[in-house]
């Protein structure tokens, strides 16, 4: 339970919202939870609701309208390469196209270790270091900038190594 | 143009900490107004400097401002950090590079909006960028800059970051407002419009990260300096983002009314390659597109003189398009966007971006009929007008407008005899 190991956190996202206000802090309780579990459960969806008093399937909803929220287990590394219109003019999508390759993996699949899934995704407001992508993990997300299929593949690489060890 | 007011940091080096920006004149601004003047009198001072919204609307900051229902308290004022329209990244700089201006320029309309509480409405994807603002917002409440009471007034403001979770549409103020209530991000029906019914339906106010930056500076020396700068009707300067198929793409702080021409090949470094130029996106994906004629070079790029063009200056990415890329599938990406970020609430944009994007996708594998280029036109004006938000006029525009000046791109697409298709 969220509660159990988080009470604290919990409790500092409620208090930026008026007392009347709470379900204001659904999407940082959702953060929350897809960081303790790695995907939005049925059970982590109804966790939130109940701390809300809202409807398990209002909360749902959330979860299929916003993109950076998963209803399924991915890798524990998400890749997510701008592939948007300024990002493809310097090249973002041969740098996707050759993470497949390499990976001998589909748009959207994650590798046989089940570590690491490579996505395409919209603007991330980063077109003048293009290519580029963003890294979502479970502490996080985090740019990685100015990059080639070389630097992309040594970073998978790592992350691979590294989900196996924790 | 040497001096740059909201990517200060390129001139001052340190400013993203607390003691540099204070060193270097921080906070004087807010502390002064806080003092000695009353909110009126800072609507008044931004009404006359000029300002208007860099978000992309170009409406002037100050009545924005003074549109707030009177006396109906508590009111809000919320930052709009949702920056995702595609080519632009300006507010990104100024939150990690020059934060503590941003933040300052909050407090400062949070006073003259008499709201005690403030959020700022970060994209989800700014995560790295959020917690650094988190810490910097603990420091100000350290130093005495944020809190109860300050400056011995009886003016207190709290702060308060809030993460999106990808959704384009939340940058359009009422989505955003629904977002930061905890509800899908859908626009609402206006009016009443924000400074009336907005968070919690209290009067709220919802700026964009550049305008807020930009009032430490313009309360700090005055709104005739202000509106010194740049054009009659434009007032300031603007953060152009650059991208695409240019030398240099990134941020270039001008004045309002600086040419494209001298943008893109002066201050961008022209196009690589030794190719010519031969489109201009000028708000990113939310604006017609333009040829690149001489005229359009020679144009200003303020909130006048874009539209005389036929376009506008939108949050002012300008996406450059070089001779050797295919319009069609300039328009066809621009469409993707769109299909994937139409928040689905309106009929005329969710139905209409979905079928041009199935025509733009037999499009681009050559196996359109001639009539179908037409029918993306047709479906595009049978979008405009009819939605509660922009996005779908938006996402009509660049399919029209690229079809009425780059005709001759799509036809290449297309099965059999185009000559036939008008």
């Amino acid at each position: 339970m969220l509660t159990d190991n988080h009470t604290q956190e919990i409790e500092g996202i409620l208090a930026k919202y008026p007392p009347d206000q709470k379900r204001s802090a659904v999407m940082p309780l959702l953060f929350l939870a897809q960081r303790e579990y790695g995907s939005l459960t049925l059970d982590a969806i109804n966790e939130v609701s109940d701390l809300l008093g809202l409807q398990s399937t209002e909360v749902a909803s959330l979860v299929g309208f916003y993109t950076l929220f998963h209803d399924r287990q991915g890798g524990k590394y998400r890749i997510q390469v701008c592939t948007d219109l300024p990002c493809a003019l310097r090249g973002a999508q041969s740098l996707a196209d050759e993470l497949y390759e390499k990976l001998d993996i589909r748009k959207g699949e994650t590798t046989p270790d089940g570590q690491v899934t490579v996505e395409e995704v919209k603007c991330l407001a980063a077109c003048d270091r293009a290519p580029m992508f963003q890294l979502q993990e479970p502490n996080g997300i985090h740019y990685h900038e100015d990059q080639s299929a070389g630097s992309a593949l040594a970073l998978i690489e790592s992350l691979r190594v590294k989900g196996q060890v924790d | 143009m040497t001096e740059h007011v909201v990517l200060r940091h390129r001139d001052v080096a340190g400013l993203d900490h607390l003691e540099t920006y204070l060193e270097n004149g921080g906070y004087r601004a807010f502390k002064s107004i806080v003092k000695k003047k009353s909110p009126q009198q800072v609507i008044d001072l931004v009404k006359k400097s000029g300002l208007r919204g860099r978000g992309g609307a170009g409406f002037p900051t100050g009545v924005k401002w003074s549109f707030l229902t009177p006396d109906v308290f508590p009111r809000y004022v919320v930052a709009n950090a949702d920056e995702s329209e595609p080519g632009t990244f300006k507010d990104r700089e100024i939150m990690e590079r020059n934060p503590f201006q941003f933040l300052e320029g909050v407090a400062i309309c949070a006073y003259a909006a008499q709201a005690n509480v403030a959020y700022i409405y970060c994209r989800g994807e700014f995560w790295d960028l959020t917690r650094e603002l988190d810490l910097k917002i603990e420091q100000l409440k350290q130093r005495g800059l944020l809190g109860k009471k300050l400056f011995g007034s009886d003016y207190s403001l709290e702060m308060y970051t809030h993460l999106g979770a990808g959704a384009y549409i939340c940058g359009e103020e009422t989505a955003m407002l629904e977002s930061l209530e905890g509800k899908l991000g859908q626009p609402r029906l206006r009016p009443p419009f924000p400074a009336a019914e907005g968070l919690y339906a209290k009067p709220t106010v919802v700026n964009n990260v550049e305008t807020l930056a930009n009032l430490p500076p313009i309360i700090d020396r005055g709104a005739k300096w202000y509106s010194g700068i740049g054009t009659e009707k434009s007032t300031g300067t603007k953060v152009f983002s650059v991208s695409g198929n240019v030398e240099r793409p990134g941020n270039y702080e001008l004045p309002l009314g600086t040419t494209f021409r001298e943008l893109i090949f002066k201050h961008a470094g022209g196009i690589p390659n030794g190719l010519a130029i031969k489109a201009i996106l000028p708000a990113g994906a939310s604006a017609p597109i333009l040829r690149a004629t001489e005229e359009v070079l020679d144009t200003g790029m303020d909130y006048e003189s874009v539209p005389l063009v036929g376009s506008s200056l939108g949050s002012a990415s300008i996406i450059v398009i070089d001779e050797t890329v295919d319009i069609a599938w300039v328009e066809s990406k621009i469409t993707d966007f769109f299909e994937h970020e139409s928040c689905g609430k309106c009929t005329p944009c969710r139905d209409g971006t979905y079928w041009m994007k199935h025509i733009f996708d037999r499009v681009m594998d050559d196996a359109a009929a001639p009539h179908e280029i037409d029918l993306l036109h047709t479906v595009g004006i049978g979008i405009q007008g009819k939605c509660l938000c922009a996005l779908g006029d938006f996402a009509a525009l660049a399919v029209t407008s690229a079809v009425e000046r780059f005709r001759p791109e799509f036809d290449l697409h297309v099965v059999g005899d185009s000559s036939k298709a008008a």
